[in-house]
C-alpha cells in the first residue's frame, strides 16, 4: 500500500451525518407469508404468545378494519367472513429473517443499531441518496422476500418520521429521504405531535397546553418554555426535530445484558408444583440459550405475575433475585436456585397468570476462570452434559418439544395448565430439517 | 425470550489455543501434524451467502431427469437472478414448484426435466415469481 506512514486512526472514512431508518412492513406476516405462497394477496394476522391479540396484520388486514392488538376472540366473525388466516407467532422463524436482514444491512452501511427484531437505524456513508436506499429495499426484498420501508433524515426523531410516511404513502415506492424533500415544513405541518416517536399521551397534552399541536409548531417552538414543561427530552426532541443530532446511534445493545424466558399461562394456576413445572422449563430453555453463546449467569431472577386485567381477583407481582455463588450455566444449577427463589415469594391464594426467570450479569465462559477452591468444580461437567443434551434437542427435536427434558419439567402428557397455547403455529422452515418448506414437483 | 449479547470479549481472551493430537512421549510426532487443516465445512463450501440461502424440500417427480427426485432436499440462493437453464423455485397459483428457467425471444416460461411432464406456458392471469435459484441438491442414498 502506498500510504505506509498512515497510521490507522488518521484514516478518516467520509462520513454524511445522515441516518436512515429501515423498517419492516408487517414484519411477522411478511414472514409467514415468504415461505407459504398461499398467503400472497390474502389477508393475515400473527397473534400475541398465547394467541390472546393480534400483534401484526399485512395490509389487506388492515384494509379490512381489523384493529392492532385487537383480542382474537372480538374479531372471530370478521375472520370468518372474509377468510383471514391466523398464526401463533413463530418467534424462532421471526429471529432467523430478522438476523438474515440486519446482516444485508450491516454489510451495506458502515454502522447499524438494530433497534427492535424488525427495525435498524443505519449511518449512511457520503454520497449515499434515495436511489442506493432504493436498490438497498430491492436487495433486502429480493434477498429474504421481506419488504421494508425506509425513511431518510439528518435525526433519529426525523428519520423514523420520514419511515412513516414512506409506509403510509404508496407514492413514495417505501423510501423517502426528508434531507431531499421539496417541502419538508408541510410535511411536519400535516403530522401532529402524538404521531412523533416517543410522544406519549401526556407529553402531547402537554404539547398542546403550549399550543403546540403538530410537528411544525414544535420544530418553530421557543426552547424555554419546552424545557420548562417538558424537560430535557423535550429539547431533545426540539433539536432533533431542527435536524441537530442528540440520539445517538448506539451500536451496542443496552446495559442491561441479560436473558428473559417467561410465558403466560393458557389458564390460571394456583398450585405451587405447576409453577415449579413452568418454570423449570423457562430455566431451561434459558439456559440452552445462554450455552449457545458461550455466556454463563452471574445473577438470577424469579417472577410472579397474577392477572392484572382481573380487577375482581387479587393481585400479587412479585420478583426476586439473587446472585449466584458463581457464574454458571448448568441448568440443574440454575434450577435449584431458581426454585428456592420460587418457594419464597409464591403465596397460595392467588391465580397466577405467568412466570418466569431473567438471566443476567452474562460473563464469556472462556474470560471465566474458576478458582483453584473453587467448591463447584463439578460445574463444568454438567455443562457438558447440558450441552450433549442441547446437541440432541437440536438435532432431533422440534423447538417445541425437546426429546430429552428433566422429570422437573413435567411430561407434556400431564395435562397441566400451563402449556403456551399455540395453536396455528407455523413451521420452523429456516432452522429446523424436519420442518423446511415443501415444494410439490 | 429476548437476548442480550455482553459486550466484546477483550481479544487476548478469545485467543485459541492450538490443538495437537500427537503425543510427545511416544515417540516420532505423526507427521500429519504440521498439515492440520480443521475440517470441511460443508455449510461454508456450499452456502455463498447465508442471508439469502434456504432449504426447500421437493415432493415429486417432474424434475428427474435433472437429478431432482422426492425427499431431496434443495438450496436455493435469492440472491441469484435467474438465467435461462436455472433450476429455480417459483411461485404459482399459490404454491411452491421447482422447474427449469427458460427465456426464449423475451418470453419466460417454466420447463420439467422429464418429458411426462409439458412445459409450464403462463396464463393472462397467471404472474410467475421466481423466488430463488437451485444452486446445489441434497439426495439421501444410503
Amino acid at each position: 500500500m502506498g500510504c505506509r506512514h498512515l497510521r490507522h486512526s488518521q484514516i478518516r472514512i467520509a462520513m454524511s451525518d445522515r441516518l436512515a431508518l429501515v423498517d419492516c412492513n408487517n414484519f411477522f406476516c411478511s414472514c409467514e407469508r415468504v415461505f407459504d405462497p398461499s398467503l400472497v394477496g390474502v389477508p393475515v394476522v400473527v397473534l400475541s404468545n398465547n394467541d390472546g391479540c393480534i400483534i401484526s396484520r399485512s395490509q389487506e388486514a388492515k384494509d379490512l378494519g381489523v384493529p392492532m392488538g385487537a383480542p382474537l376472540h372480538e374479531q372471530k366473525e370478521v375472520i370468518r367472513k372474509h377468510g383471514i388466516r391466523v398464526f401463533s407467532s413463530n418467534y424462532t422463524l421471526y429471529g432467523d429473517m430478522s438476523a438474515r436482514v440486519m446482516s444485508i444491512l450491516r454489510d451495506a452501511v458502515p454502522a447499524i443499531e438494530v433497534y427492535s427484531i424488525d427495525e435498524a437505524f443505519l449511518r449512511l456513508p457520503a454520497g449515499f441518496d434515495e436511489e442506493n436506499a432504493r436498490e438497498l429495499r430491492a436487495r433486502v426484498l429480493q434477498w429474504t422476500g421481506i419488504p421494508v420501508c425506509i425513511g431518510i433524515a439528518s435525526t433519529k426523531l426525523l428519520a423514523k418520521l420520514s419511515n412513516r410516511y414512506a409506509k403510509k404513502n404508496r407514492g413514495t415506492g417505501c423510501v423517502f429521504d426528508f434531507t431531499t424533500a421539496i417541502d419538508p415544513d408541510g410535511l411536519l405541518a400535516v403530522t401532529s405531535c402524538g404521531d412523533l416517536w416517543g410522544v406519549a399521551k401526556n407529553l402531547s397534552r402537554r404539547l398542546a397546553k403550549l399550543g403546540i399541536h403538530t410537528a411544525l409548531d414544535f420544530r418553530l417552538a421557543d426552547p424555554v418554555p419546552v424545557r420548562r414543561s417538558l424537560g430535557v427530552i423535550g429539547e431533545r426532541m426540539l433539536r432533533e426535530l431542527n435536524g441537530i443530532s442528540c440520539l445517538e446511534l448506539e451500536e451496542m445493545p443496552p446495559s442491561r445484558k441479560g436473558v428473559m424466558a417467561s410465558r403466560s399461562f393458557g389458564s390460571p394456576v394456583e398450585e405451587l408444583v405447576d409453577l415449579e413445572e413452568a418454570l423449570a422449563n423457562h430455566v431451561a430453555r434459558a439456559a440452552e440459550k445462554i450455552r449457545r453463546f458461550g455466556l454463563l449467569a452471574t445473577h438470577l431472577e424469579v417472577f410472579l405475575q397474577t392477572n392484572r386485567f382481573r380487577k375482581d381477583e387479587p393481585q400479587y407481582y412479585p420478583t426476586r433475585g439473587m446472585t449466584l455463588p458463581a457464574p454458571t450455566a448448568s441448568t440443574s444449577e440454575l434450577m435449584a436456585t431458581a426454585r428456592e427463589l420460587l418457594h419464597s415469594i409464591y403465596r397460595p391464594g392467588y391465580r397466577y397468570k405467568k412466570t418466569g426467570v431473567m438471566l443476567a450479569d452474562l460473563v464469556s465462559e472462556d474470560a471465566y476462570q474458576p478458582s483453584l477452591f473453587d467448591a463447584s468444580s463439578s460445574t463444568s461437567k454438567r455443562l457438558d452434559i447440558d450441552k450433549i443434551v442441547d446437541e440432541i434437542n437440536r438435532r432431533m427435536g422440534d423447538n417445541r418439544t425437546p426429546v430429552i427434558t428433566r422429570a422437573s419439567m413435567g411430561m407434556e402428557s400431564s395435562g397441566k395448565g400451563w402449556k403456551m397455547r399455540a395453536e396455528r403455529h407455523s413451521p420452523n422452515y429456516t432452522t429446523n430439517w424436519q420442518e423446511l418448506p415443501v415444494a410439490k414437483i | 425470550m429476548e437476548l442480550f449479547l455482553p459486550e466484546p470479549l477483550d481479544p487476548i481472551t478469545i485467543a485459541r489455543i492450538p490443538f495437537v493430537t500427537a503425543k510427545v512421549d511416544a515417540g516420532f510426532p505423526s507427521p500429519a501434524d504440521d498439515h492440520l487443516e480443521g475440517h470441511i465445512n460443508l455449510h461454508e463450501e456450499l452456502i455463498r451467502n447465508p442471508a439469502s440461502s434456504f432449504m426447500l424440500r421437493v415432493k415429486g417427480e417432474s424434475m428427474r431427469e435433472a437429478g431432482i427426485k422426492t425427499g431431496d432436499v434443495l438450496l436455493i440462493d435469492r440472491s441469484i437472478t435467474p438465467v435461462d437453464r436455472h433450476t429455480v423455485v417459483a411461485m404459482i397459483d399459490g404454491e411452491f414448484t421447482v422447474k427449469r428457467f427458460r427465456k426464449k425471444a423475451g418470453k419466460v416460461f417454466l420447463e420439467a426435466a422429464n418429458t411426462e411432464f409439458p412445459p409450464i406456458q403462463l396464463g393472462e392471469d397467471q404472474e410467475l415469481v421466481v423466488w430463488g435459484v437451485v444452486t446445489y441438491g441434497i439426495h439421501k442414498f444410503a
